[in-house]
């Protein structure tokens, strides 16, 4: 609950340190196997997503930051 | 402008948003340091609903050179057949392709990536091209990732025109250009050692022309023909949108995934739309299965009407019904099957098969089924719906 929070600081706050919470890397490598799970990919088919982003795009105004790729990605 | 008699009429989605779609094909995010792994996926895509019909190919081919560089190749085809609504009510069925290459390079060194990448996008009546930049940084112990981008595309827009002869040709009254602009920032980060969170931020500016060449809006006309009389749309020429969306994914205890995300949307034009997505992953021996549900809300555009009382009411007026007020549900299913190592080709690190499927279910608010004016009169037609069927064939290789 403490690592959630300080994230969640962290990302309010921009990434920068923040001088009275003394950060570190709170999941170590070794205990990050699950998000080597292909379960896990930020974007698992991104060949099949992108499309099916491409068929709301045609339908609805809203557009950008769907997240699907992050990467500097359009997804207008 | 007037839409010359006989003008066809094509999906309201610019080739820059098009093509911008591609990016997300061409710039997978890179975390830890890691290029993407080597990669070729083939796909078949079908949509089909509202009288449209879209099917197509389209190829992808990731390829690292040596530890720091990974380039990435796509072939993206739409084989389009129209008979929508507004295609019935204001022009002419038609069927057209439209071809997309696109090609980036991503750069690995130490902990950032610096991409790069070039989009075309050809049919008949829209040719566009984009270019794009974006910096990735890992930071504090591989748990943040942070990316900048930047885009900009130049679009030239025609209009199709059927000569007598029945030939289709580009309208010589007819050039339009656009110029769009896109600033994104996005900032993964690690929460726990189940969770990840990511935020998206994402600024879009567009000035030119920016309404279809095709479609009318339509104003009252009592007496005449159904009660109503068409008229070419008027756009503003620059339009500004923020959208920002907020996404967690975390792993349950029995091996699987689950995906929230939302995602807020404004724009100059005055809509504001609401997404709402939950995704879950379901592995099972050689099979992933896939389940998702997702709403999306929006109001109109300030400019929008499905009837506006007399000609040359305001300004600026539109009846694309994007710009409508609107909900849609998409309810979706999919599975992937993942092939046992093949020892006749040793270069194959894994294979996959996958097909998804998506159903999405549109009730307008204030868009009416304009083409049943005479049996209830003009402004008194029934709401218009659209459902459409929407499913992908993949194959995947990696290497």
């Amino acid at each position: 609950m403490a690592a959630i929070l300080a994230a969640t600081l962290m990302m309010l706050g921009g990434c920068a340190s923040l001088p009275s919470v003394p950060l570190t890397p709170w999941v170590k490598p070794y205990e990050r196997e699950h998000f080597a799970d292909p379960i896990m990919a930020a974007n698992r088919q991104p060949i099949s997503s992108i499309y099916f982003e491409h068929v709301w795009e045609s339908r609805e105004d809203a557009r950008g930051a769907t997240g699907a790729v992050g990467g500097g990605c359009g997804c207008n | 402008m007037s839409a010359a008699p006989g003008a066809l009429r094509r999906l309201r989605l610019s080739s820059f948003a098009r093509t911008l779609l591609a990016l997300c094909v061409i710039t997978v995010p890179v975390l830890g340091g890691v290029l993407p792994e080597d990669e070729a996926d083939v796909m078949y895509h079908s949509y089909n609903g509202g009288g449209i019909s879209v099917v197509g190919p389209s190829v992808l081919v990731r390829k690292k050179v040596g530890d720091s560089l990974s380039f990435t190749a796509n072939y993206y085809e739409d084989m389009i057949s129209s008979a929508s609504i507004d295609v019935k009510l204001s022009a002419s069925p038609y069927k057209e392709t439209r071809k997309q290459w696109s090609g980036g390079v991503d750069y690995l060194h130490g902990k950032s990536t610096y991409s790069a990448g070039f989009i075309n996008s050809v049919e008949p009546d829209y040719k566009a091209n984009t270019a794009f930049v974006s910096v990735s940084q890992d930071m504090f112990g591989d748990l943040t990732t942070l990316t900048l981008g930047f885009r900009r595309g130049w679009d030239d827009i025609y209009r199709d025109i059927k000569n007598p002869d029945g030939r289709i040709i580009n309208d010589p009254t007819f050039h339009e250009k656009a110029d769009h602009r896109g600033y994104s920032l996005s900032l993964s980060q690690i929460l726990t050692r189940n969770t990840i969170a990511s935020f998206n931020y994402e600024l879009l500016t567009d000035m030119g022309y920016l309404a279809s060449p095709y479609r009318k809006i339509r104003y009252l006309s009592p007496g005449q023909g159904n009660g109503y009389t068409l008229a070419d749309q008027i756009y503003p020429g620059t339009r500004t949108s923020n959208s920002a969306s907020l996404s967690l994914k975390h792993y349950l205890s029995w091996r699987a995934a689950v995906t929230g995300q939302y995602r807020y949307y404004r724009d100059t034009w005055g809509v504001v739309g609401n997404t709402f997505q939950l995704e879950y992953a379901q592995p099972w021996r050689q099979l992933t299965f896939d389940a998702s549900v997702r709403y999306y809300k929006q109001n109109a555009a300030d400019f929008f009407s499905d009837l506006f009382p007399r000609a040359d009411y305001q300004n600026f007026e539109a009846r694309d019904r994007e710009l409508a007020a609107f909900h849609d549900w998409t309810l979706g299913v999919g599975a992937q099957y993942q092939f046992p190592h093949v020892s006749w080709a040793p270069w194959v690190s894994k294979s996959s098969f996958s097909v998804n499927y998506k159903r999405l279910m549109i009730n307008y608010s204030d868009y009416r089924d304009a083409l049943l004016a005479p049996q209830y009169g003009a402004g008194s037609e029934p709401l218009y719906k659209l459902d459409a069927n929407i499913f992908t064939v993949v194959f995947s290789l990696w290497y």
